[in-house]
């Protein structure tokens, strides 16, 4: 498999790498993939008043191309709202990453973990304005 | 090594003293640890070939001149050897271009040539996939098989063989050293099952030759299997077994000249000959003492890396070549495994080349989950592997792993205490 030069620098030097304190009602969690398919996803992404995402930390199991989806997109949440993350296709992350037709799949699941976070997110708002 | 000979890739090799290079770092070819795939070629054996490309490059089926006899007293020189390091008799040695082939000889052509006694065959499902092709053609042919799994640690359970066991079963094949986790069959005890049920017993040795001992004066084996580059020899050569007393037939799949008394016909490959006789002449000699060296490095190999968690050996350690260590990682992705150990040249129980992940058949006959089956690397250690090579693999290792399983969203459930098989994923 011969990967595109930008998914080894992000599979060598991942970007913001880690966990954000889940219980934190800013905080959104996003995990999907399932290890029998081979890739899981885990994507969590701090949001301030304003619905700004101030920070995005990942973690991920699967091959060089999940990792780096996932890497990328930590870099691009950051100062978007979320109804911009929301809007974040997968066709661009595997523009951005030159990823081969086999491994696609690794941008739909970043698309959905960032769908996965936001909708967390907004789970917790809601749940703070009905409280 | 005293070899001296002037060899572009075999120079780059090995230094003056003819000892392994110092190829750690960066930007060096990666070590070699996959000496189950393939062998170089000894630089003794590589200088005994040579000749027999240029100067003596007769026809050894010549026999109205003195190019001709050369060539064919280097040929019976190395059938002989051929058949001193596995306690065969030379007439009973036929020259193959490989293990594939002899394992297709043997198999198509005794379960053709005694077809009338029967049409059942049993094998085993962690098989090469040479014997397990070949089994499957016979069954497109109107033969029946069996596939027996073996018991979680690789081995087959004897009475399970048994069971198997049909009054219309032919043939029964079943490898020595397993390709993969490097386990070795109870060839006797099965040999002596199929003698007591009239059945032909074909064994694949591929990776046997020189890490096991193997008598076929003593062992129940009609049929056996070698090949050259599995143990120094050049690739292209090999050799199949056919038993004498008592007489095992076998019906040709290549016709032409009759040559290996009509058994496989075609032009002998002296030169590549001559490198399988000198490569098993090696293997006889010096066998026992590389053994016990290999040993200790595999040994240093293992609890190296037993030292990190949740690592698994795969198949059983003590009926097992000292070559092997067949191991896998809990926690960390196939694929990115495979992309952090650039630094060893390994083979993984991953197979990422196409759309479709297909983890190691062989592990999953053991019942190992897909997770680990593709999270499994299997290095294999040879007469050049340095006790330095290991030390830098320990390291490599523990880093990578390290590493994936700091991103590895599973090793923390892990660590927090989850059950990850309590977990509802979202399959996708």
């Amino acid at each position: 498999m011969a990967y595109s030069d930008k998914v080894l620098d992000h599979y060598e030097n991942p970007r913001n790498v880690g966990t954000l304190d889940k219980n934190d009602p800013n905080v959104g969690t996003g995990m999907v993939g399932a290890p029998a398919c081979g890739d899981v996803m885990k994507l969590m992404i701090k949001v301030n008043d304003a619905g700004i995402i101030e920070d995005a930390k990942f973690k991920t199991y699967g091959c060089g191309s999940a990792i780096a989806s996932s890497s990328l997109v930590t870099e691009w949440l950051k100062g978007k709202t979320i109804d911009e993350a929301y809007a974040i296709k997968n066709s661009a992350i595997a523009e951005e990453l030159a990823l081969p037709p086999v491994k696609i799949h690794c941008s739909v699941l970043a698309e959905d973990a960032i769908k996965a976070a936001v909708a967390d997110i907004k789970a917790k708002q809601l749940a703070k304005e009905t409280a | 090594m005293s070899a001296s000979i002037e060899m572009p890739v075999l120079k780059d090799m090995f230094d003056e003293n003819g000892l392994a290079k110092d190829t750690h770092g960066a930007d060096a070819q990666p070590i070699y640890l996959d000496y189950s795939a393939t062998t170089p070629v000894d630089p003794r054996v590589a200088a005994k070939m040579i000749p027999y490309i240029t100067e003596h490059f007769g026809n050894p089926a010549s026999r109205s001149h003195p190019y001709g006899w050369t060539a064919e007293k280097a040929v019976e020189n190395a059938r002989e050897e051929v058949a001193k390091l596995v306690g065969a008799d030379p007439r009973e040695i036929v020259w193959t271009s490989g293990a594939t082939e002899s394992n297709n000889l043997a198999i198509k052509g005794a379960a053709n040539f005694y077809s009338e006694k029967g049409k059942h065959i049993i094998t085993i499902t962690t098989e090469h996939k040479a014997v397990i092709d070949a089994v499957r053609e016979l069954e497109r042919q109107g033969f029946t098989a069996t596939y027996l799994d073996p018991e979680p640690n690789g081995l087959i359970d004897l009475e399970k063989f048994k069971a198997a066991i049909r009054p219309d079963t032919v043939l029964a094949s079943v490898m020595f050293v397993n390709n993969e986790i490097g386990v070795i069959q109870d060839i006797t005890a099965i040999g002596n099952i199929c003698r007591e049920n009239n059945i032909i017993f074909h064994v694949d040795a591929a990776q046997a030759t020189g890490k096991v001992e193997i008598d076929l004066e003593k062992l129940p084996v009609d049929l056996m299997s070698f090949c050259a580059h599995k143990t120094y020899g050049p690739k292209g050569i090999g050799a199949l077994y056919v038993r004498r007393k008592p007489r095992i037939r076998i019906e040709a799949q290549m016709h032409g000249g009759g040559h290996e008394r009509g058994m496989r016909s075609g032009t002998l490959a002296t030169h590549q000959i001559v490198g399988m006789g000198e490569a098993f002449k090696l293997a006889r000699e010096e066998m026992v003492v590389e053994n016990a060296r290999i040993l200790k490095l595999r040994n240093k190999l293992l609890h190296g890396l037993e030292t990190m968690e949740e690592v698994y050996v795969n198949g059983d350690l003590e009926h097992r070549v000292p070559h092997n260590l067949n191991i896998s990682f809990n926690y960390v992705e196939g694929e990115s495994l495979i992309m952090a150990v650039k630094g060893i040249a390994v083979s993984s129980g991953s197979a990422c080349t196409s759309a479709s992940l297909e983890p190691s058949y062989v592990l999953r006959a053991l019942g190992r989950s897909d997770e680990l089956a593709h999270s499994s690397i299997r290095f294999s250690i040879g007469r050049f592997t340095t006790e330095e090579d290991i030390d830098y693999t320990i390291n490599l290792m523990k880093s990578k792993i390290d590493k994936l399983r700091e991103l590895s969203p599973l090793w923390e459930m892990f660590k927090d205490g989850i059950d990850l098989s309590k977990v509802q994923w979202a399959a996708h």
